[in-house]
């Protein structure tokens, strides 16, 4: 179920919308690409099969983002990083970009830390999930949402 | 009632630029003067004034490297411009100025083209590139704090007034004037932004629209487009009186080069 | 010919774990952007990071194209030696792009 587009109404908005698609936004304007399936086959493909538990990774985003092309994104999980106890691999998973992958990151124990700041794109208003391996191979899992707004004056 | 209405239909009129309002009222700057940085998030915010990660400094950088670097037989600008004689720190906030010699108004951009043709003997820079913007960057950040204080030369009031003209006069489809928005509505919402009073003190701006650094004018092409009406050319003497305008709107309010804007 | 900014501390004490930020230019054009005539921006991103201490990986990424134009990242690394910090991105051609930076750990 495409839940991205209601039925096309002439309004003034979506004839902008229909013109931004010559724009930088026109990504927005093709059919959805990533839904939460894809965001599972994007993760098993990655990481196999194994059940994910959600906790030890906290992920911030802010609630209402400038501009869906530059979001900050902070994750830390929590874990040690010693030796026999550490994070191996970060993944971000976005359910509704045209890719449901954003980013992977390899750690390892000379991390120190697990925590990551980066800034990502963002195609709209979504629940973005990171996904942690550990060194025993368990997968743990965070979520944060963002409200991704369009601007005043859409520029073609 | 009616005399409401006549009073709003006076005022559509005006607004129309048919009407010349007295100079006292020209100038009349929003109150209070804010800059763009007050209608970002608080992560734009905290962004711009991220000294390591505001993306506008990859352009400071890369303009303070061009600016000390020596090309072919010319002087760099470094070799003039030193602490001692010729620096350039608070130099961009009297932009844009009045070049009597020449009688034009001269930017940022304008200002440094002039002086590697005529002091450097280099061919003048493309608007947008990337070396103009790294230089203007460059130049701009060594102003960064310092007040706007724009000098009203009598020889630049036709630049003023057709800035001040352009500002309030309706165009495009949308039959929208700057004004409209950033003189008569600033601080309500339009869309999912927050209109600002456009002042073009965080410019050359980082802005996240366009994903890299950008000019002022370059602004005011996206501004003109965003209402449907044709816009002029980077650098032309239109967008030059309205640059030349708004900084003296802007006057008090602190350079941010490089701003970041959404 | 990519601009490129490091924050890494000069200094540190053995075993501390430091923050390390690294931005570079680079437009990371996602290839879903459509020109003025409709046709499609060729895609063209960096899609992989990496950084070296004293030669071995101790942090790495790949990136797809959501990561942003002008790809910014803090991590962090365990301050083990004294050495150099190297970091490298490559970008979907194999062009890459590299930096360093000299740490004393005490």
């Amino acid at each position: 179920m495409n839940d991205r587009f209601e039925p096309m109404k002439l309004t003034r908005r979506s004839v902008l919308l229909t013109a931004a698609s010559a724009s930088a936004f026109g990504w927005l304007a093709r059919p959805a690409l990533a839904d939460p399936e894809d965001v599972t086959a994007a993760r098993t493909a990655l990481f196999g099969d194994a059940p994910v538990t959600e906790g030890r990774v906290e992920v911030s985003l802010p609630p209402i983002s400038e501009n869906g092309f530059s979001v900050p994104i902070e994750i830390d999980v929590e874990s040690p990083m010693t030796p026999d106890d550490h994070v191996t691999r970060i993944a971000v998973f976005s359910p509704r970009n045209p890719l449901a992958d954003i980013a992977h990151f390899q750690l390892g124990p000379r991390a120190g830390r697990a925590r990551i700041e980066t800034r990502i794109r963002l195609g709209g208003t979504q629940k973005v999930t990171v996904v942690a391996e550990m060194n025993d191979g368990s997968l743990w899992s965070g979520h944060a949402e963002t409200v991704v707004t369009l601007a005043a004056c859409v520029v073609l | 009632m009616k005399p409401w209405l006549c009073l709003l239909g006076i005022v559509l009129l005006s607004a129309c630029g048919s009407a010349r309002t007295a100079p006292e009222t020209i100038t009349n700057p929003p109150e209070p003067l804010l800059s763009g940085s007050e209608f970002l998030t608080a992560e734009t915010r905290t962004l711009q004034a991220d000294d390591f990660a505001n993306p506008g400094y990859l352009w400071v950088d890369q303009g303070q490297a061009l600016f000390e670097a020596v090309v072919g037989n010319s002087l760099s600008c470094a070799a003039c411009h030193t602490d001692e004689s010729g620096s350039l720190e608070g130099a961009a906030a009297k932009y844009p100025r009045w070049n009597s010699e020449d009688r034009r108004i001269m930017n940022l951009e304008g200002q440094i083209n002039a002086c590697r043709s005529s002091q450097q003997q280099l061919s003048p820079l493309e608007y947008e590139s990337n070396e103009l913007l790294s230089l203007t960057a460059y130049v701009a950040n060594l102003s960064k704090a310092h007040p706007i204080t724009v000098e009203r030369d009598p020889g630049a009031e036709y630049a003023f007034d057709q800035g001040f003209e352009y500002f309030t006069t309706r165009r495009g489809q949308f039959n929208l004037s700057c004004a409209n928005c950033h003189q008569d509505n600033w601080g309500q919402s339009l869309r999912g932004d927050t209109i600002s009073q456009g002042h073009g003190n965080g410019f050359p701006a980082y802005r996240l629209e366009w994903q890299t650094l950008g000019s002022l004018h370059r602004r005011f092409k996206d501004c003109d487009t965003g209402v449907r009406a044709v816009p002029k050319e980077l650098g032309s003497d239109t967008y030059l009186a309205l640059e030349y305008y708004l900084a003296v709107r802007a006057e008090g309010l602190e350079i941010e080069a490089p701003g970041v804007r959404r | 010919m990519a601009a490129i900014r490091l924050s890494v501390p000069d200094t540190a004490t053995a075993g501390e774990v430091i923050e390390i930020k690294a931005l570079i230019q680079h437009p990371m054009e996602s290839g879903f952007r459509r020109d003025s005539r409709g046709e499609a921006v060729a895609r063209d991103i960096i899609t992989r990071f990496e950084c070296l201490y004293a030669g071995e990986t101790v942090f790495a990424g790949d990136f797809f194209p959501a990561v942003s134009a002008n790809p910014f990242l803090t991590f962090h690394t365990r301050a083990t030696e004294t050495g150099t910090l190297v970091f490298r991105w490559t970008d979907q051609d194999g062009q890459s792009w590299e930096d360093a930076a000299e740490i004393l750990v005490e």
